[in-house]
């Protein structure tokens, strides 16, 4: 960036630093808080680091929920959904942007338009046909909703379509069958769409809340979100234990996030600027 | 040679997602347009009503209650999300030390999930002991009730969604900045421009299809917002942070009236509608550059 007109001045970056700290600060606070005893928690004026560090509040929370229960349901539903949404999407990606058959653009407007389907207006019928067919409170039925994306597929789509026709016609020479095609040359030289579509769907599903709301009852069924809202007391709330729970689920995520940083951001920007 | 058709891989290609597609997205939303005209409640056959459903909640004070707070939330969320992230990109959108680390510190609040800062900030604002009451009364002041009091539960709400949000708007906003080309800002500024007008008469135009974009997606999301105010306030105190969702949740879920949450769905898809139709129109006009 050579934007010569703002080089000298420094405002903006004591801004944006100070900004960043008061952005980052309800973090602080919640690790902080899940370290202090239920007197300091809630003490005036309020201590930044605790006097007296305690991981009572890791303890109470483990007796709260069943949280190796809840990473095994929450890991296991989001593997499985994501690596779903990815196939799908790349199979019907791939037959969208190189093959020829009828009613192609009429079947892809479908895609489009299913698209536009907001998920909150369809969770009630959605419940029902999930009554109907007996998976109510069940990971099945949580996570049947995310085995497909129209979006997926119309990123795949996208992707595929960049694909230099040449390699296609050298595969078709070499009498490569579109099996064969989609999956030594197009899965391959889309991986960065894949991953894209991949950081997406994950967080969609790991972070998902209203859905499980509605469909899941038990406890040994739930996923993280779910549990963590469910920690609230009916009048009083045990809140440095609460932090305790939100501290264990964040971290996992923060250090993926911090592995995983421009990818992520450049997922996000790709679902943005081309959704 | 590309003439040829491919009609059976195509099939098999096409059927591994269309088929799970038509079940979970294209049928139910048939069967909410359906089941609108209805009244069913799960455990007798349901039964048609015809308009019933669309004129009750006409007269609906809880539903026109719900609508009316969605669009407070909206006005107070939309543009804190919008200033606080365009600040943000404003002052990123160079390399400095450190640049890099504070993008990545803004936008990690978007990936945590609703339900967790739900309860971070309950916390944080909560009435007695949280960080911002305790702060305020050591320097004498007597902090507001926050998520407990109905005057100030819609604004405890709206702050931690603008906080959630805040680095996405940035990412796409950093991302149109980029965009522009640093000629278009060092001829204004070697033509005497001042640094004022080069930011109104220059970037902000010329970042004008981001905004836009930035503010339909807000719109489409937002009248469908659900999980951090169903965490904090579950609707209340008084029903005054109850949104659209909350009142179609409860009326499925917790009264059992199947028909009538259907015909709230159809009405909050027709706005969605609307806003993506106003986004396509007008779409051509706005966009500035490509």
């Amino acid at each position: 960036m050579s934007n010569v007109y703002m080089k000298k001045s420094t405002r903006p970056k004591i801004f944006t630093t100070f900004f960043g700290l008061v952005m980052l600060f309800p973090f602080v606070w919640m690790i902080t808080s899940s370290l202090k005893n239920s007197v300091e928690a809630f003490a005036t004026p309020p201590t930044l680091l605790p006097k007296h560090p305690t991981l009572e509040n890791y303890r109470h929370a483990f007796q709260a929920m069943d949280i190796p229960r809840l990473f095994v349901n929450s890991i296991s539903v989001t593997v499985i959904c994501v690596l779903l949404q990815l196939l799908t999407s790349a199979l019907a990606g791939f037959a969208f942007a190189r093959l020829n058959f009828r009613f192609k653009n009429v079947i892809f407007m479908l895609y489009l338009a299913t698209m536009m389907i907001p998920f909150q207006v369809i969770i009630v019928p959605l419940f029902i046909e999930m009554r109907q067919l007996g998976l109510i409170d069940s990971l099945v039925g949580l996570g049947l909703p995310s085995v497909v994306s129209a979006f997926g597929v119309f990123l795949m789509r996208q992707a595929m379509l960049a694909i230099p026709r040449e390699l296609e016609e050298a595969a078709i020479l070499d009498g490569a069958s579109h099996f064969r095609m989609f999956f030594s040359i197009a899965l391959p030289l889309c991986r960065p769409t894949l991953a894209a579509l991949a950081i997406l769907a994950s967080m969609s599903v790991w972070n998902s809340y209203l859905w499980p709301l509605v469909v899941i009852f038990s406890p040994e069924k739930m996923t993280f979100p779910l549990a963590l809202a469910n920690l609230q007391g009916e009048h009083l709330t045990d809140w440095p234990m609460v932090m305790a729970a939100t501290t264990i689920t964040v971290i996992p995520i923060a250090i993926t996030y911090l592995i995983l940083q421009k990818q992520i951001a450049q997922s996000f920007l790709t679902a943005g600027l081309k959704g | 040679m590309k003439k040829k058709s491919d009609g059976r891989a195509a099939a098999l290609f096409i059927a591994p997602s269309l088929i799970p597609l038509l079940a979970i997205f294209v049928l139910p939303m048939i069967a909410a347009a359906v089941i609108s005209f209805t009244s069913w409640d799960l455990l007798s056959p349901p039964h048609w009503i015809g308009l019933d459903n669309f004129q009750q909640l006409i007269h609906d004070k809880e539903f026109l209650h719900s609508l009316t707070n969605t669009l407070l939330y909206i006005s107070g969320y939309l543009p804190m999300v919008y200033l606080l992230g365009l600040a943000a990109a404003l002052a990123l959108n160079r390399k400095f030390k450190g640049s890099g680390a504070l993008r990545a510190l803004y936008f990690l609040p978007v990936i945590t999930s609703w339900v967790v800062v739900a309860l971070l900030w309950k916390w944080i604002l909560n009435p007695s002991g949280g960080l911002v009451n305790s702060a305020l009364h050591t320097i004498g002041i007597q902090g507001p009730g926050w998520w407990t009091s109905k005057d100030w539960s819609m604004i405890s709400v709206i702050i931690p969604s603008a906080w959630k949000d805040l680095g996405f708007v940035m990412l796409l906003l950093l991302a149109g900045l980029q965009a522009i080309p640093p000629e278009y800002q060092e001829a204004a500024a070697i033509d005497g421009a001042s640094k004022r007008q080069i930011l109104f008469k220059i970037t902000l135009p010329l970042l004008t299809p981001v905004t836009f974009f930035v503010i339909v997606i807000s719109l489409i999301n937002n009248f469908q917002v659900f999980d951090q105010i169903w965490v904090m306030t579950a609707g209340g105190p008084e029903g005054s942070t109850n949104v659209v969702m909350g009142e179609i949740v409860q009326n499925s879920f917790n009264y059992g009236h199947m028909g009538y949450a259907s015909a709230l769905s159809m009405v909050l898809f027709l706005i969605i509608m609307i806003v993506t139709g106003v986004q396509l129109r007008l779409q051509k006009r706005w966009v500035n550059y490509e």
